[in-house]
């Protein structure tokens, strides 16, 4: 019960995780990651470093881990062995979905989910990061310098002009960038992007590779993508995952001439473009 | 006095308000200073049927909270319901005293009638009123934040929390009918006399318990409509649409619903403190399952996530039931159920729903 | 057949022909009518020694009525005629009753009580009769009057009439019979004056459960004068006491069964209209209710003995239709949001409900129990009721059969299909629509099926199906949904949980508590005793 009590304590409402130390350049570090449901190993001692400041694109065929990696990151999936840390000190095992995304990563599904009855402005404020403790919920304004975030990141993703639409109405490309655009709010350091580019027009795309671009650098980004032609205008690192492990690494044309990279993706055909 | 913007731009809010206040003011007029052969002059019957149905409305506005914001289908509101009226009918029976049938000053007479020799631990302090005020918040706000915490923790959701729900009021429902538990058995508390000094059957006390009633909902409409409207309305409607997408935005999801959950038992718990001397009896009854999916559907009539709309759904269906259960008995369940039905159905938004439609179809 | 008729001739003239030899020889070697007529006469005089001793005579005489004579006398039914003298048996009451000869056994009519002169008995007489009538009957060539005579003997033991147990015993053939006599033995050397023999005695007797043989046992283990021989009486009681509780569980055990069988009965449709189809059907327990009201309508039409297997089909097609309605009508469209799907529902159940109401009245009807479910059958020492016994069967065979039905049918094949991927399984060319329909009309019918049973169990009234409803659903979501094997063993567990508890707590208090136990397991468990695991359970 007192556990109970002091879980529940106010001012306790998120425990303590201090500021991301990414002093050796490295943000994110998986090492010999497994998972199994059922006896199939979905993900088979997985290692990953990502690079702060990085921009890294994930490929790999159905069933390769690509979602699994990134349940297990975000705390969704808990690994059966293996370490996950976010720079030097952060053990992201020991954390659940909400302490993760308030350390810093920020992640944005598959489906592209933004909360439909509330307008543009009303997603991005509910996504803003120092507003989640109790007493910052029971308010119905803004202050000006939350307005002045809202308005930057509004900017950022093209949507200024939709603020005070319903996001249920925004075009399915308007949603993605929405999506993005609630991350940023979060302030992350770790960007996990699950296909951003599915269902988009190849206008729509040149943005959202720009939009991702632009954040590099201030952010380390990780982007799960089928598109090779998305990949092609965004990435410098390329991971090949498949059957939960990692199958090359590299650059993008380097690893198209990898014979085992051709032999168990690429040469599948239809997902090259 | 200027209104805050979050109530300025609910408009139908402020008409409920200003009905509210109406029937405030005009209830007691034309029941107390309207002779009683004036067409106009309401009876203490129809007092007290109102205030049942604002009892009702409250309720409803409680089950829309979790259910209309949040997403938390409750099967089990009339638990809280019945808790807080028990809690009320518990102080009410002490104040019986040595008017009951046994005269025995501190035993209810049940009690006494079962044969047992002292009150027990838990009856004890009911004879303050404002301890018994107070229990009528906490005993249904801890059963809620208790039950609330282990299930939203452990990531019951969806239909799974509506069947547990519904077996907490059940369970609670037995429990209640066994003499052994000392709340009187299947009979409940009744015979009840004077509340706070004044007879409780006195249209006095009647007009008095009805203002209190819409003082309440109007309260508890209030709380809800701001709660709502602040960033944590944003969040409850982020949980109900994508309880992913708030956790991974940071959100404490779990903690967020149990403390909603609570206010909201809470809620249910003040409406049915303000029942029970109303009409006069509770009994495990109330506890029955069919009571909370009424609830549910008071709600789902006016439209879910409106609030305004469960006042309306609940004052409606209940006095279709009231009428229809007088005129045509055997029809009542054969409406009510096919009420169920054609709402699912045909008007998933309700009425006020319905309404709004029909505005932006004009406008 | 000429020949074989005439063989057939010979072997009954044969047959015959021994008969006669052989009662011819019985009338040689039983006393004639006279000597226990002389020996009757003297009864009337005599004191109760004198009586004892008669009696001791009479069983010597090996007469056919010497038995009937003695009941009589037991009964104090034996009485002396006046006019004229004789020895004669009376039976009924008032002041006229009819009699019978004493030794012939021939009526004679009516007499008044007035000219009759009861012969008088004592319990010690009656006891003495009672063990020698059990010799008597201990020659008997029928197995079963022998059994008769020796429990007759365990009831009232006596040391001197153990003798013909002991010559018995070393003929008797039947080997129950002989377990029976050596008890019956054991019990009458309790009495022995040799400590030793009673010790020896009361280990045989360990571990026998009827009272006639506990009662003695407790009685020398508290009051015997020799040591060993109380604490050889205190182990064997020990013996028994054991016993008994094993017993006492043995029957808490089937009593769980047998609820749990109900349980799984009721909730085995939902396993596969929640499990299978993700519907969540709150009607459930009013289709079953549609089921029991099946089985009253039948038994209006056939008799008792031949109803069930006339109202299972029944029932099912009844309920299967009821439920493609609603399935075809409401549920369809609500597919994908569960919780209105649930409200839908819950509505639907009103308007059954009611609609029973209105056409059968608002009060219970009592359906029939045929013959063959009425009773009790031992199973070994247990005595269980026949209707639990062929519920519980019953229970097994419906959940055999839909086990078939999903594992070997083309049917049951599309419905696992459609149940773990949808999109795929219409893209294979499976019309999921009438997967949809099917499958919920065969989760509906079991409900009726489950009806039929309960109509046995309950009163059979519009409210049957709210009471199983909350059950149900825990029963499902506790044995984790999707699994029909998860339904079975969560309905076993819990009735037999249920049943453990109510000698402890009482019926209702178990209940509540069972329901609580449930809702913190589904907080701890929220996918049940055995989920599904894998992308299928995350959607």
């Amino acid at each position: 019960m007192s556990e109970l009590i002091s879980e529940l304590d106010a001012a306790g409402m998120h425990p303590p995780v201090g500021p991301v130390d990414a002093t050796h350049g490295i943000l994110l570090y998986l090492e010999g990651v497994s998972v199994s449901f059922d006896g199939f190993k979905a993900i088979d001692n997985l290692s990953l470093y990502i690079g702060d400041g990085e921009l890294r694109c994930i490929i790999g065929p159905n069933g390769a881990g690509k979602t699994t990696m990134m349940d297990i990151i975000t705390g969704k999936t808990k690994p059966d062995t293996g370490r996950v840390f976010f720079g030097q000190t952060i053990d992201l095992l020991k954390l659940d979905e909400p302490a993760i995304a308030r350390a810093g990563i920020g992640r944005k599904f598959q489906r592209p989910t933004v909360i439909e009855p509330l307008t543009v402005l009303e997603n991005l404020e509910l996504a803003m990061s120092g507003a989640k403790r109790l007493r910052g919920l029971m308010t119905t304004r803004l202050s000006g310098e939350e307005c002045d975030r809202i308005a930057a990141v509004l900017d950022r993703i093209g949507l200024t002009e939709h603020g005070g639409r319903l996001a249920g109405i925004l075009a399915h490309g308007q949603k993605q960038w929405l999506e993005i655009g609630m991350l940023l709010m979060q302030e992350p350091r770790l960007l996990l992007v699950d296909e951003p580019v599915a269902g988009m027009t190849p206008a729509e795309m040149d943005r959202t590779a720009e939009l991702l671009r632009s954040l590099a650098g201030s952010h380390s980004v990780v982007v799960v993508e089928h598109d090779m032609g998305f990949v092609r205008s965004i990435a410098d690192q390329v991971t090949v995952l498949h059957q939960g492990r990692v199958l090359a690494e590299g650059r993008l044309d380097e690893l198209q001439e990898d014979p085992t990279v051709i032999e168990v993706y690429l040469g599948a055909g239809d997902a090259y473009h | 006095m200027r209104l805050p913007p979050w109530l300025l731009s609910d408009r139908a809010g402020l008409v409920l308000l200003a009905v509210l206040a109406l029937i405030g003011v005009g209830v007691p007029i034309l029941n107390l200073w309207v002779p009683p052969d004036h067409p106009l002059h309401l009876t203490a019957y129809t007092v007290t049927l109102l205030g049942k149905y604002l009892c009702y409305a409250l309720l409803a506005v409680a089950v829309d909270l979790v259910w209309g914001y949040m997403g938390i289908l409750s099967l089990g509101h009339a638990a809280f319901f019945g808790l807080g009226g028990y809690c009320f009918g518990m102080y009410l029976m002490r104040q019986i005293g040595t008017r009951g049938v046994y005269g025995d000053p501190m035993l209810p007479d049940f009690m006494v009638f079962l044969n047992w020799q002292e009150l027990p631990w838990y009856w004890h302090g009911f004879d303050l009123f404002w301890f018994a005020a107070l229990m009528v918040l906490v005993v249904p706000g801890l059963l809620a934040f208790v039950f609330g915490w282990f299930a939203f923790r452990s990531r019951v959701s969806g239909v799974y929390l509506s069947i547990i729900t519904q077996a907490l009021t059940y369970a609670l429902m037995l429990a209640f009918f066994r003499n052994e538990m000392g709340f009187g058995g299947n009979n409940g508390l009744t015979d009840f006399k004077d509340v706070l000094g004044y007879p409780i059957h006195a249209d006095g006390t009647r007009v008095v318990l009805f203002v209190l009633s819409a003082l309440a909902l109007a309260g508890g409409y209030l709380a809800c409509r701001w709660l709502v409207s602040t960033r944590m309305g944003r969040v409850l409607v982020a949980i109900r649409d994508s309880e992913d997408r708030a956790r991974f935005l940071g959100y404490r999801v779990e903690r967020v619903k149990a403390l909603v959950f609570t206010f909201s038992a809470m809620l249910a718990g003040v409406a049915g403190a303000l029942y029970v001397p109303q009409v006069g009896i509770i009994n495990p009854g109330e506890f029955a399952p069919l009571n909370s999916i009424e609830a549910v559907i008071w709600v789902a009539v006016g439209g879910r996530g409106t609030l305004v709309g469960a006042v309306v759904g609940a004052v409606l269906v209940n006095y279709a039931k009231s009428w229809l259960t007088g005129a045509l008995p055997e029809v009542w369940l054969f409406a009510l159920g096919g009420l169920f039905v054609a709402v699912t159905l045909l008007l998933p938004h309700g009425l006020i729903g319905l309404l709004r439609r029909r505005r932006e179809a004009t406008a | 057949m000429p020949s074989r008729t005439l063989i057939r001739a010979g072997f009954l003239t044969l047959a015959l022909a021994l008969l006669a030899l052989f009662g011819a020889s019985l009338a040689r070697a039983a006393a004639d009518d006279e000597e226990v007529r002389a020996t009757l006469a003297q009864l009337r005089d005599a004191d109760f020694d004198g009586k004892t001793e008669l009696i001791e005579k009479l069983v010597t005489l090996n007469h056919s009525r010497v038995a009937a004579i003695l009941q009589a006398l037991s009964d104090s039914r034996l009485y002396f005629q006046e006019d004229p003298e004789r020895i004669v048996i009376g039976s009924g009451d008032g002041a006229e009753i009819a009699i019978e000869d004493a030794v012939s056994g021939e009526a004679l009519g009516q007499a008044g009580k007035r000219g009759l002169d009861r012969i008088t008995a004592n319990n010690r007489l009656r006891s003495l009769i009672e063990n020698r009538l059990a010799g008597l009957g201990l020659a008997s060539a029928d197995p079963q009057q022998r059994k008769a005579a020796v429990e007759a003997f365990l009831r009232n033991p006596d040391p001197v009439g153990a003798a013909p147990l002991r010559a018995r015993l070393e003929v008797e053939t039947d080997t129950g019979i002989k377990e029976l006599l050596a008890l019956a033995l054991a019990l009458a050397d309790l009495a022995s004056d040799d400590a030793t023999v009673r010790a020896k005695a009361a280990t045989a007797l360990g571990g026998q459960m009827q009272t006639e043989i506990r009662g003695p046992l407790t009685r020398m283990a508290a009051e015997d004068s020799d040591p060993a021989a109380r604490e050889a009486a205190r182990i064997a009681l020990t013996r028994t006491e054991f016993r008994l509780q094993m017993l006492g569980w043995a029957e808490t055990l089937f009593f769980g069964l047998s609820l749990g069988s109900v349980l799984i009965l009721a909730a085995i449709g939902l396993a596969v209209t929640f499990g299978v189809m993700g519907v969540i059907n709150m009607a459930h327990g009013e289709l079953m209710m549609l089921g029991a009201y099946t089985t009253w309508l039948v038994q209006q039409w056939l008799p008792v003995n031949w109803s069930l297997p006339v109202a299972v089909p029944l029932a099912f097609l009844v309920a299967a239709l009821v439920g493609i309605a609603i399935e075809r009508g409401i549920i369809r469209f609500l597919y994908g949001r569960p919780l209105e799907t649930l409200l839908a529902t819950f509505g639907v159940s009103l308007i059954l409900q009611q609609a029973v109401r209105s056409i059968f009245s608002p009060l219970n009807r009592s359906v029939a129990s045929p013959d063959w479910m009425s009773g009790t059958i031992l199973l070994g020492p247990l005595e269980v009721t026949l209707n639990r016994l062929v519920i519980v069967g019953f229970c097994i065979a419906v959940f055999a059969v839909l086990w078939l039905a999903l594992q070997r049918t083309r049917l049951g094949l599309e419905v696992r299909a459609v149940a773990q991927n949808r999109a795929m399984a219409r893209a294979m060319g499976v019309r999921s629509a009438r997967v949809d329909a099917l499958t919920f009309g065969l989760g509906s019918g079991i409900a009726g099926v489950a009806g039929v049973a309960l109509s046995q169990l309950t009163n059979v009234g519009p409210n049957l199906g709210q009471s199983y409803i909350v059950d149900s659903f825990m029963v499902v979501v506790f044995g984790g949904v999707g699994n029909l094997w998860g339904t079975l063993v969560a309905g076993l567990s819990l009735g037999v949980a249920n049943k453990l508890l109510e000698p402890w707590s009482g019926a209702v208090l178990a209940k509540i508590l069972v329901l609580v136990f449930l809702i913190l397991f589904i907080q701890k468990r929220p996918r049940g005793l055995f989920p599904q695991r894998g992308r299928a359970a995350e959607v």
